[in-house]
């Protein structure tokens, strides 16, 4: 008997087909839905709340009325501007290091690896060490421990992105530069990574916008202040961690300030966030292409 | 005699210029320094992990000496009597952990499926965009999100919904606080969700056209196809974003402590507060009084960073084995 096609089983298989279609659309639309449902309620709730105030004035003790996070706002503002000065170099030299030097070598697949797993490792890991390093041995919690401990979780990113940016320079720009004379260490400088520095800001703002938003890190190390910072030196306001503090508090008062601190928060992040989008939309990344 | 001299003096010169030369070129200080100073950047990255593993021993000596390895054995803890172990959290952290990855996992890898093999081409750019997005939200506004809103919908419909339709199943026994093990692992789910379909999509784009087309050209649909074509050619790498995930599960930290509830004890249901690694280390690690207490705490974070590490370089080995090193961007 000669084997004949049936049709109930191309009906079956055309059912599972539109099933697992619709199951697919159905799991973006589930994926996409709380990020509407977080977004919209946050910006109605902060809207609500956001103020002059929340912008100049120092928080206030529970049952008083008003006052801001303007001392957080400039903490964090300290920690990140740290946390950038001190991660962003190391990041970028080791990504140097990488593509430039590194080649195929098993140093540089090590390095590779060990720059992956460190991205993996838990923010609050990186809080315990920096308290373990910085705040034990000071004896008291710093600013200066909340930016170590944000710069380290800023290297990965930071040298993964500019290896791979550097990776799209053409070889034959260096080694027009390298024909001319020009030594190595200003070839790289001057001429890969000025061509790779879209993408590599890229790289920075990402790493950026990732720690801007950690808490966990900062708890023992930045530790909270309800002044003005004066030093680098003692515990300072962080904006993510204000926003905790007001989050688990029972005061609806603080709750309507944690709502307007993380619509500030995020709007921070979302714009840094989309500015990259934008200018990598634009192919300026594929520099020298 | 001067003709001789000058000649001496050009060829003076010429050296001199080569010297010159030389010392701008390949073998000059400023290049060996240059050449240095970034392999000691790069070399940092080593350091760094090599002092976080130091300093964490270094502190947790004191809990590692008193108890051993009976600390992830003993599931009490109880400072004022300086007794403890760390059981209720390891509990606490696989179950969350595992059950954010029982709802994100499916949704991951369809979200995955949909914006690579089924999206019109117009909208892949902005779902991609919209589930990156989602990974930008720090986990303190997704902690705050839901306390205000996700606790008090699990009070108020879904934990009533569960234990009407699946009480049966013992799950979801006990009073519903709206927080607990489960509001946990919901949030977490939300947030590991980004990881796991990002690392997917790259492993699935590194299937090979000529797969799919070998499959449709068998006569198959396209649920055929991505089945046999994608995901049984991806499916290691597959595996390696979701224990990529599991990584990121097993470490949050904030948002989880967030909406746990904080009760060091094994859950007896997926309504009842818990507590994970991370969690009680937020929690307690400023109030802990006592050098054993603390230490006992540092031991913790200890244990976390080396699962976290293992788990990690797992996953980086299996993505890698399918896309060879050409993953878009370390997540």
């Amino acid at each position: 008997m000669p084997h004949r096609p049936s049709r109930a089983n191309v009906g079956r298989r055309q059912a599972a087909n539109h099933l697992f279609t619709v199951l697919a659309i159905l799991s973006t639309v589930l994926v996409i839905a709380p990020l509407f449902a977080i977004l919209v309620y946050l910006l109605f709730q902060g809207v609500r709340s956001l103020n002059v105030a929340f912008f100049t004035h120092l928080p206030r003790p529970v049952g008083e009325p008003g006052g801001g996070m303007a001392n957080s706002i400039v903490g964090s503002g300290i920690i990140l501007s740290l946390a950038s000065l001190l991660g962003i170099p190391l990041g970028i030299g080791a990504g140097i290091y990488l593509h430039e030097y590194g080649g195929g070598k098993t140093l540089a697949n090590a390095i590779r690896f060990t720059a992956d797993v460190l991205n993996g490792v838990p923010s609050i890991v990186m809080g315990i060490a920096a308290y373990s390093l910085i705040v034990v041995p000071q004896k008291h919690f710093s600013a200066f421990a909340a930016g170590v401990a944000l710069a380290i979780m800023m290297v990965p990113t930071v040298t993964r992105t500019t290896e791979e940016m550097l990776a799209t320079v053409p070889n034959a720009v260096r080694e027009a530069a390298l024909g001319l004379g020009i030594p190595k260490w200003r070839t790289v400088m001057t001429v890969s990574l000025k061509t790779a520095s879209p993408g590599i800001i890229t790289g920075c703002m990402l790493a950026f916008a990732r720690v801007a938003g950690e808490t966990a890190p900062l708890l023992f190390t930045a530790f909270g202040n309800q002044f003005w910072p004066t030093s680098l030196n003692e515990p300072i306001a962080a904006l993510p961690l204000q926003i905790f503090v007001y989050a688990v508090s029972p005061y609806d008062e603080w709750h309507r300030l944690a709502w307007a601190g993380a619509l500030v928060l995020i709007v921070l992040i979302m714009v840094s966030v989309t500015l990259v989008r934008v200018v990598t939309g634009r192919g300026m990344l594929n520099g020298g292409h | 005699m001067t003709i001789q001299h000058s000649e001496m003096e050009e060829a003076r010169a010429a050296s001199e210029v080569r010297r010159f030369l030389m010392q701008r070129g390949s073998g000059g200080v400023a290049d060996r320094t240059f050449a240095a100073l970034m392999l000691g950047c790069a070399l940092s990255i080593f350091a760094i992990v090599a002092l976080i593993l130091g300093i964490l021993i270094l502190r947790s000596r004191l809990s590692l000496h008193e108890f051993g390895f009976s600390f992830f054995l003993r599931s009490d803890w109880d400072p004022v009597r300086g007794s403890f172990g760390a059981v209720p959290f390891i509990w606490g952290t696989l179950a969350s952990a595992f059950l954010a990855l029982l709802i994100a996992v499916p949704l991951a890898l369809g979200v995955a499926v949909f914006i690579n093999e089924m999206c019109p081409r117009a909208l892949r750019t902005p779902i991609s965009f919209l589930t990156e997005l989602l990974a930008a939200i720090p986990s303190v506004v997704y902690g705050l999100w839901a306390i205000f809103v996700l606790v008090p919908i699990m009070r108020s419909s879904i934990g009533p919904f569960l234990k009407k339709f699946f009480g049966w199943t013992g799950l979801f026994h006990g009073p519903n606080f709206g927080i607990g093990l489960l509001t946990a692992s919901m949030i977490l789910a939300i947030m590991v969700l980004p990881v796991i379909s990002s690392i997917a999509r790259d492993v699935m784009k590194a299937v090979p056209n000529t797969q799919r087309e070998g499959v449709l050209a068998l006569g198959a649909t396209r649920w055929e196809m991505v089945r046999i074509g994608v995901l049984r050619n991806a499916r290691i790498g597959i595996v390696g974003a979701v224990i990529l995930g599991l990584g990121r599960a097993l470490g949050e930290t904030m948002a989880v402590t967030m909406v746990i509830g904080n009760h060091a004890a094994i859950p007896k249901s997926l309504f009842a507060p818990a507590y994970t690694l991370a969690s009680v280390i937020a929690n307690e690690f400023t109030e802990a009084t006592g050098d054993l207490y603390l230490s006992a705490l540092i031991e913790i974070g200890l244990a976390l960073f080396l699962v976290t590490i293992v788990v990690n370089a797992i996953a980086r080995l299996l993505v890698f084995m399918v896309t060879r090193g050409n993953t878009a961007r370390a997540v």
